[in-house]
């Protein structure tokens, strides 16, 4: 660790830039979904916002559920003894 | 122009590969596919090329849209594999790698079952060296496992078609109906090397042990020619949509979970053969597409993600989420093109991955299966979790391990290079591969809803990564085994198997005891009565049978007498 170089995200300002331009991306598409007349094929589709809750919902449950799966199916590394 | 089964150029290129050395060999190596390339555009609308063996006609080459669209496929991959490979090039790899691309050209380009079976089983037999290659014993050990199940395939394969022909019936690659056994067999044979759920685990097993460059080829050609047949065969067949289907979701669990980044990537392969799954098992004339055009996109940012878990093994000797962290800071190539595979595989627009996926979810919608789109739609967001954000996050990102790894060495770096071209290529020109597709498409990707929902689908997928980061709720990697269907083969067979041994020997010996017990009572009353001092070697008894004799003679004698008034 004689690395004293400082790169790109170890100042926090850059780490904080990424992460407020990933919100006003995310605000972008919800203000575009309310002046959008969208096609859909699906009555929920047509929900106002529905593509954004749906993949927060998705990715906080894929992590919920996971950490009760991994009290289930998680074992330690040399658990196979081949 | 005169042109030949691409399988044997592919041939030919091995066994070249086998007698030359140094330099001379890596040349013949890389050039194999780019011949094999220009035989296969002089191929294109050729007449079917057929052998007579044993009796049995074979069509070794049979060529039609969609096996052209696969044979350019994999002679792009195995292509960039063999640069990526010149690293640090060895015999076995280059040897091995273009064996298994002659038998994968085999396959694809198979006029019936017969010539398919021959090149099936070599797509195993020829890859397994790539794990082996790898040198640990652990690699050994997921080498057999890998090859049994190869084989069970090919031997299910074989079954299929003897029953076929007992049948009298054609061996045609033609659409099968999903009845009787033959068909069943045929079925479960490419589910083996599709990864059907309960018969995956050799992919998630395998392909974390290969070496760097063999995980990228294996992960190229051998279920994507299995989808192949699948898409020749079993076209509309209505289980596969629920097979896919479930694909699609249940790998995505364990995806989060591992830590080892090329197992994470190899269930991840799974979930995407799952939207090709799907989409064949749909068989309208879009799913077909989506299928075809996923399984060509998906090859190119697979591999490039593979390749760059490759680069970051060969530079640092780890893998695991845990031990990595902060390398985009001396391998910033590499990290941006991983990032490249990450948005294509998550399907950003502009990436390859969304002018692939969206078909196969409009195919669903189209068709009626609500539910199998919310999975599919489910199993997007988790692609952004462990494909979009992990795999680049926790190589490259996170917390700094501290290691200062070289950048990735050229011939990586050009490979990485040119499947990075590819995934914005397509994305950016889709028309480039839809015009390659087997049925005109009418699909328009770059709709504003189109674009608009999958931004908000992804963007906000991965805003709640960012708040169960910056709330310290998204989970900490650990290196662990995660069980899944392996736990039956490789934990309560080898148990069982023990205890049975045990107990059978209990039973065994105490056979060994009855027995001696029995022959030791036989034994002490043989003596008892034909000892010394035994009841029949008693002397009184000599007398006694004499006098017995008498007796009788005496009897005789009268009844004599008596008979002769």
């Amino acid at each position: 660790m004689n690395d004293k170089k400082t790169y790109l995200f170890d100042k926090p300002r850059n780490v904080k830039l990424v992460i407020w331009t990933l919100v006003l991306a995310c605000a972008a598409t919800l203000i575009a979904d309310v002046f959008a007349h969208r096609h859909v094929d699906h009555p929920w589709e047509s929900m106002f916002g529905f593509y954004a809750a749906f993949g927060f919902g998705a990715y906080a449950l894929l992590v919920l559920v996971s950490e009760g799966l991994r009290l289930l199916i998680q074992r330690r590394k040399d658990y196979y003894d081949d | 122009m005169i042109s030949v089964a691409p399988f044997l150029i592919f041939l030919v290129g091995a066994a070249l590969a086998m007698v030359a050395r140094g330099r001379v060999r890596d040349v013949i190596a890389v050039a194999t596919p780019v011949v094999g390339a220009i035989n296969l555009w002089a191929l294109d609308g050729s007449a079917p090329m057929t052998v007579m063996l044993f009796g049995h006609e074979l069509i070794l080459v049979e060529v039609d849209r969609l096996s052209m669209l696969f044979g350019w496929l994999f002679h792009l991959a195995v292509f960039v594999v063999l640069v990526y490979n010149l690293y640090r090039p060895t015999k076995l790899e280059q040897v091995s790698i273009l064996a298994y691309g002659a038998s994968t050209m085999g396959a694809i380009f198979a006029g019936d079952l017969l010539t398919l079976l021959l090149f099936w089983e070599g797509l195993g037999l020829t890859s397994v060296f790539l794990v082996l290659a790898r040198g640990t014993r652990k690699a050994e050990r997921a080498a057999v496992r890998y090859l049994m199940l190869q084989v069970l395939s090919g031997v299910l394969l074989m079954c299929g078609i003897i029953v076929l022909i007992n049948q009298g019936r054609s061996l045609a690659m033609a659409p099968l109906e999903l009845e009787g056994l033959a068909a069943w067999l045929i079925f479960l044979s490419l589910g083996i090397k599709a990864g059907f759920p309960l018969l995956h685990n050799w992919i998630t097993d395998t392909y974390p042990e290969a070496t760097e460059t063999g995980t990228v080829i294996m992960s190229a050609l051998t279920t994507k020619t299995s989808i192949y047949c699948l898409a020749s065969l079993f076209p509309g067949t209505e289980l596969l949509i629920y097979i896919g289907a479930t694909m699609t979701v249940f790998p995505i669990f364990y995806a989060v979970l591992e830590d080892d980044l090329r197992r994470v990537l190899s269930y991840s392969l799974i979930n995407q053969l799952g939207f090709m799954i799907t989409g064949i098992g749909i068989g309208t004339e879009l799913a077909i597409n989506g299928a075809v055009a996923h399984a060509f996109a998906h090859v190119m940012y697979k591999s490039l993600l593979f390749m760059s878990m490759g680069a970051v093994l060969y530079r640092t000797g780890k893998i695991g989420a845990s031990e990595l962290g902060g390398l985009y800071r001396t391998m910033p190539k590499t990290t941006i093109m991983c990032i490249i595979g990450a948005a294509s595989i998550s399907a950003f627009p502009l990436f390859s991955g969304f002018v692939a996926k969206a078909m196969v979810m409009s195919a669903a919608l189209q068709g009626g299966y609500d539910w199998v789109w919310i999975a599919l739609l489910f199993a997007s967001a988790g692609v952004l979790h462990h494909a979009g954000i992990k795999i680049p996050f926790f190589a490259f990102f996170g917390h700094d391990s501290g290691q200062r790894p070289k950048e990735a060495p050229k011939p990586m770096l050009i490979a990485m290079f040119i499947a990075s071209v590819m995934c914005i290529g397509i994305g950016v020109f889709p028309e480039l591969l839809y015009d390659q597709l087997p049925y005109p498409v009418t699909y328009e990707p770059y709709t504003f809803e189109h674009v608009l929902t999958q931004l908000q689908l992804l963007l906000f997928a991965a805003l709640c990564f960012v708040v169960l980061r910056v709330t310290k709720l998204e989970p900490h990697e650990r290196p662990s085994v995660n069980l899944d269907i392996e736990w039956t083969y490789r934990w309560l067979l080898p148990r069982a198997g023990r205890w049975a041994y045990v107990k059978l020997g209990y039973f065994a010996n105490h056979l060994r005891q009855l027995s001696q017990v029995g022959t030791q009572g036989t034994v002490w009353l043989v003596k008892l009565w034909h000892g010394p001092g035994g009841l029949f070697a008693r002397d009184p008894l000599i007398s006694m049978a004499s006098l017995a004799v008498v007796i009788i003679f005496t009897l005789v004698l009268l009844l004599d007498l008596i008979q002769g008034y």
